[in-house]
């Protein structure tokens, strides 16, 4: 290879660099540069295409970002007065957009970073539909390509390529603005935000069987839009989903057995949590409990970071857990928080304690056909000896889950039942 | 942009208000719209007869006919509409969460359609 080529590979080696680390940067301000998605996407495109004709020649520029940006605008809106001579309407969109924002040296970080908040309360607007948030989310702000969300989500890669442009096209048509919310509809919106970025997470983390590699990837992407939002907007309630995430992401070697059986927080091999999380994990949990405006997130954060500290399930602190259990329950009630006491009610005071709890929830129809109440019931009544009662609810669990390895963690449960 | 708010209710709990209530209720209208003048987001706004009141019109094939009531029976009614200017959907959200029928039953908030002019 001689000197020049040389020279080349490393160059194109710092714009796969660079695309990995600023691509949605520089996206997320070709959108509210542009005004449309899809033409920003398009520039994004070109500026990376110039890079790679242009740096090599020219050098790498001072400032990456600020180029490929300078560059996309640019591109796209010579593209616009190339198309403008089929299409007049295009005339006065170039004209606007080409005096609208000034000069492109002036670099501003902080509307740079704010550009980044935008795209994702803007990916994540309650106008539009969950499944379209969560999807856009993943393709814009995260950069996964449409096949890898279809993968992730085990869905046909058109039907999601429609879900996404359908969802572009209301942005564009209903006029949904590129902003980061006011003060007042902040916490809404920023609910809304979480609970995509949660929901992404779980997608991620209860998956433990068959594509198990390609959907543990969205938990890492949920992971570094926590860090990313956690950065930008350090509400606490920011922080306390993203500790919620690094203490659940510690155990996650943990959780299932080399052949993917899957293991109880009580079985676990706990020298295979990952310290460095959890000690990243419980920090962030110090910190948004120190704010006193925390929320679910952060609440559901500390009961993971007790669990995390325990040396083991015996050790373990559960008054304290049945303590913020009750918190939580006040912040934010449902069945599924009440499920989640009683079992940390029998760890503390006993299965029969544990089983009154379950039992009154299950009389009052909540959670019927939700799996955990069932095979949480079962563990109760084989800790007390009932093996009819005990086998009744494992087989009623079996019933009603459908992921392999929970599957084949009841059946050996219910194998282990004396007769 | 404009939006056109299409608001809806329950004319059955409308007709359950008692004298005081629905007057109180109409005075929310009344000062909302008053609100809404003075921010320069009205632009035309207007309530409906009862559905009871509606006709529907079809022509198929050439051949028209007209069927009692409206095209859809629902829960809630379309009982009238605010078109309204709006910065963006945000801003247009921001007007529709204060018509009073919000609380009652829903408004649906809709883009106005523009067409290029040739």
């Amino acid at each position: 290879m001689g000197e020049d080529e040389a020279a080349g590979a490393g160059v194109r080696e710092t714009v796969d660099a660079v695309y990995r680390t600023d691509s949605r940067r520089v996206l997320a301000t070709l959108i509210r540069l542009l005004g449309d998605f899809d033409l920003a996407e398009e520039a994004l495109h070109d500026a990376f295409t110039a890079a790679v004709e242009c740096w090599p020649r020219d050098g790498v520029p001072a400032n990456p970002r600020a180029w490929l940006v300078s560059t996309g605008r640019f591109k796209a809106i010579d593209g616009m007065r190339r198309r403008a001579r089929f299409d007049a309407s295009l005339v006065e969109l170039a004209r606007r957009l080409d005096a609208d924002t000034g000069d492109p040296a002036a670099w501003d970080e902080e509307s740079v970073a704010d550009d980044r908040l935008r795209l994702i309360f803007t990916c994540c607007h309650p106008a539009l539909p969950p499944d379209a948030q969560i999807a856009l989310t993943l393709r814009e702000a995260c950069g996964l390509t449409t096949e890898e969300i279809a993968r992730a989500f085990l869905t046909g890669p058109s039907t999601l390529a429609q879900r996404i442009v359908r969802a572009k096209a209301k942005i564009r048509d209903a006029g949904i603005p590129y902003q980061v919310p006011a003060r007042a509809d902040l916490p809404d919106r920023l609910d809304s935000v979480l609970h995509v970025v949660y929901l992404v997470f779980n997608e991620g983390y209860s998956a433990s069987s068959g594509a198990s590699l390609t959907r543990h990837d969205l938990s890492g992407e949920a992971i570094r839009l926590g860090r990313l939002l956690s950065e930008l907007l350090p509400e606490p309630e920011v922080v306390g989903l993203l500790a919620l995430m690094l203490l659940h992401e510690a155990r996650g070697a943990a959780r299932t057995s080399p052949t993917g059986e899957l293991i109880p927080l009580g079985d676990q091999d706990r020298s295979l949590w990952k310290r460095d999380l959890i000690a990243e994990g419980a920090a962030l949990v110090e910190r948004a409990l120190s704010s006193r405006r925390f929320g679910p997130y952060t609440l559901q954060a500390a009961i993971a970071a007790v669990h995390a500290e325990a040396p083991d399930a015996a050790s373990t602190d559960w008054a304290q857990i049945v303590g913020l259990y009750d918190v939580l329950a006040r912040a934010d009630p449902s069945p599924v928080v009440e499920l989640n006491r009683a079992a940390a009610v029998a760890m503390r005071d006993g299965p029969l304690a544990g089983l009154t709890l379950i039992d009154a929830i299950l009389a009052r129809g909540d959670l019927a056909d939700y799996f955990p109440v069932h095979s949480a019931r079962a563990d109760l009544c084989r800790r007390l000896g009932r093996r009819a009662e005990a086998r009744a609810s494992y087989e009623r669990a079996l019933g009603l889950t459908r992921l392999e390895p929970e599957r084949r963690f009841l059946e050996r449960r219910l194998g282990e039942l004396p007769d | 942009m404009k939006y056109l708010c299409l608001i809806y209710d329950e004319e059955k709990k409308l007709g359950a208000m008692s004298k005081s209530e629905s007057d109180a209720f109409m005075g929310e209208y009344y000062a909302f719209t008053e609100g809404i003048r003075k921010s320069g987001h009205y632009v035309a706004g207007e309530a409906l007869q009862p559905i009871h009141t509606a006709t529907t019109v079809r022509v198929r094939n050439g051949k028209m006919s007209t069927t009692d009531g409206p095209f859809a029976e629902t829960k809630e009614q379309l009982g009238g509409f605010y078109l309204i200017n709006a910065r963006d959907l945000n801003d247009a959200i921001q007007v529709a969460s204060k018509i009073p029928s919000a609380r009652l039953g829903s408004v649906e908030v809709r883009p106005i359609m523009v067409f290029d002019q040739q």
